[in-house]
């Protein structure tokens, strides 16, 4: 089963012609996803490898039955592609766009209330599910196909959590970045429901850092939602308040999100918290051999 | 993005939030000249991005412009040392000279963004305990802080302010400026795609006027791309050198107070590694995210900034090679060293695709470097080189 993308998916790439859109278009080609379309505005008509290219994303619902979308349009022209795309009715928006601002983000947030969209990112590394596709800048090798759940706000610290896990051998269902910036389109308590309930997934990683509220938002969820064990990870115990360290939302302010703060509240959740990120993996290999958290 | 507080202060009388008269002054003599031809008797107030200025000694109050000039002369060029700049304190450049006002209540304004989970928007934020440090009163006396959020499609209504000002208190004249001032602010919060914008105090004066006596106002980087006029008003002199060369470079760099330098591709990660330097007895002398691609332009960069701060005495690398494969980035790493003559110990630790061949290339390369398996394993060999 796994969550989100699977083997119903049918995925257009918004911004295939750049640099970056079609480098990872044939990336995720490379692993089976099935990439049905691609969006660039005045390049409709044109095709990349085979794939045909549309000037609107409502084209490639309409000819290709696209429901899931990939957006890799610079940050100025990422809200007008995702606004089009919760207006075509695709029902899993992936923006892994660095930089769009927060005046932005509160808008996008406005107009997917209500609507059939779910919105993963922005500034994200995208999902990727083993064994059907990724809409994502994770790299192939790192994923093997098994039954663990990894949700993160980071990028490369996910591929290394993910690569401790394949390096174990034990696989996942599917892997998510929610990405860095302040206000994301879904949140740890998203993707912790979707994980939860399926039944592929028997253990959940949770990946989190300093800066804001999410992880102990998570940590209430956990605690009175979540049945199946989880392990965490918290990034920037180091970090000196005040200072963005890289993602915009990684900022500690008025002594509020630091990793001190989230591991306590996740401990009290009941999760497994683990301080050294080299022992992640070791740590789910025991707690899948031990019985259910509740 | 930070500015001073000069600068956000003519912002909110563009934006026609009072403010008291000022102008700002690079030495005493236009400090005089200011307070001349302002009414009555004057503050100077150090311009520094930070806070906590009056109790370091960075505010003075004068009578006459002879006294602007003392006052002036006193503080333009100190070490200005307040709890947020750091032991070392900030050097005084400009003053702001400003009519001082006669003050009988302080409160306190912002706008700020609730990133709350289903609840982002853009939220007013009053207290009538002005004047103070606002984290200090949500932690003692949260009852006096009042929040009014902001639908996002509707935009600012008069009844958010009302709500506001009937809680502190205001009489019908009061509020009905205060109504425009929070309007105003909003408006220059969104337009200007701010992160932060504070008021505090907001002076109710002795005429019963409301008056903005001190402001922050940050901009959220993210959205400087669309507003050069405030891009413009980037004080480099406030920034760390090394900062602004990593900008430049496009790559995320703190300095911090340790030794051993760090270069890792990703943020998440990058934080990580700071945390397992300081789990391994050590302190990380920055946080650097050269980017997930880990260009061999980006790290010869990253090799110049991490060099040119004295206190490091040991780099720590650490890439996650995906998309970019580990010989790649050896290949980048040998080539960007070389250039830079680099002569600090080394321990890198790569990860990923074509990682065997990227280490036989370090090691081959008769390079000065460690190299490290496993994670935490790095970290420990980096510590251990300082001793």
């Amino acid at each position: 089963m796994a969550i989100l993308l699977d083997q119903h998916s049918r995925i257009v790439i918004q911004g295939i012609t750049g640099s970056e859109g079609s480098f990872h278009t044939r990336e995720s080609v490379k692993m089976g996803t099935k990439v049905v379309a691609g969006v660039t505005p005045g390049k409709g008509g044109t095709a990349l490898d085979g794939i045909p290219v549309y000037n609107r994303v409502i084209d490639a619902v309409q000819k290709q039955g696209a429901n899931v979308s990939g957006i890799y349009t610079p940050a100025a022209f990422a809200p007008d592609a995702i606004f089009e795309a919760i207006e075509a009715g695709i029902g899993l928006i992936v923006c892994l766009t660095e930089g769009i601002p927060v005046t932005d983000m509160i808008k996008i947030k406005h107009a997917l209330k209500g609507s059939g969209s779910r919105l993963i990112g922005p500034n994200c590394p995208g999902l990727t599910t083993p064994g059907v596709g990724k809409v994502s800048f994770m790299p192939n090798f790192i994923h093997t196909q098994g039954n663990v759940g990894v949700v993160s706000r980071s990028g490369t610290l996910t591929y290394e959590m993910i690569w401790q896990l394949t390096g174990l051998s034990i696989g996942q269902s599917t892997s998510i970045g929610i990405g860095g910036d302040p206000i994301t389109g879904s949140g740890f308590i998203d993707i912790l429901e979707l994980f939860e309930k399926d039944p592929q997934t028997k253990a959940i990683v949770l990946i989190g850092e300093i800066g804001g509220t999410a992880e102990e938002e998570a940590a209430e969820f956990i605690r009175s939602q979540v049945k199946k064990p989880v392990v965490s990870f918290i990034a920037g115990r180091t970090a000196p308040p005040g200072r963005r360290m890289g993602h915009a939302g990684a900022i500690i302010s008025g002594g509020k999100g630091t990793a001190e703060e989230k591991f306590k509240a996740l401990e009290k959740a009941g999760v497994v918290v683990e301080k050294n990120p080299a022992e992640i993996g070791r740590r789910v290999q025991e707690i899948l051999k031990a019985a259910p958290r509740k | 993005m930070k500015i001073h507080e000069y600068q956000a202060k003519k912002l909110l009388r563009e934006f026609g939030i009072p403010v008291p008269r000022g102008e700002v002054a690079a030495t005493p003599e236009e400090a005089r000249k200011a307070a001349k031809d302002l009414t009555g008797g004057v503050v100077i107030k150090a311009q520094i991005h930070a806070g906590g200025r009056g109790k370091g000694g960075g505010v003075k109050a004068a009578a006459t412009p002879d006294e602007a000039y003392a006052a002036a002369q006193a503080i333009l060029g100190m070490q200005l040392v307040t709890h947020q700049t750091g032991p070392e304190g900030k050097k005084v450049r400009t003053v702001l000279v400003e009519e001082a006002s006669a003050v009988r209540k302080e409160l306190y304004l912002s706008v700020v963004v609730d990133r709350s989970r289903g609840r982002e928007c853009i939220v007013l934020m009053a207290s009538e305990a002005g004047g103070m440090d606002i984290e200090q009163v949500a932690a003692t006396a949260p009852e006096k802080i009042v929040r009014c959020a902001v639908h996002p499609v509707v935009g600012f209504s008069p009844f958010q302010a009302r709500k506001l000002s009937v809680s502190l208190g205001l009489d019908a004249g009061q509020g009905k400026r205060f109504t425009e001032i929070c309007r105003n602010l909003y408006r220059l919060f969104l337009e200007k795609d701010c992160s932060l914008l504070e008021i505090n105090p907001l002076a109710i004066t002795e005429q019963g006027e409301l008056l903005a006596l001190d402001t922050k106002l940050n901009f959220d980087d993210d959205g400087l791309y669309r507003h050069p006029e405030i891009r413009e008003l980037r004080d480099t002199d406030e920034e760390e050198p090394l900062e602004i060369a990593a900008r430049n470079a496009s790559v995320n760099y703190v300095k911090l107070d340790g030794n051993v330098g760090c270069m890792v591709n990703g943020a998440g990660l990058a934080m990580t590694t700071m945390d397992l330097i300081k789990m391994a007895g050590g302190e990380p002398a920055n946080f650097l995210d050269v980017g997930g691609s880990a260009s061999p332009e980006q790290i010869e960069k990253a090799f110049r900034i991490l060099t040119s701060d004295p206190s490091v005495k040991c780099i720590l690398i650490n890439i996650f090679g995906g998309v970019l494969r580990c010989d790649r980035v050896s290949a980048g790493l040998i080539q960007a060293a070389a250039n830079i003559e680099m002569k600090l110990p080394m321990v890198v630790r790569l990860q990923g695709t074509n990682v065997e061949e990227g280490r036989r290339m370090l090691l081959e390369s008769g390079l000065r470097l460690t190299v490290a398996d496993g994670l935490y394993e790095a970290a420990q060999k980096a510590v251990s080189l300082i001793g």
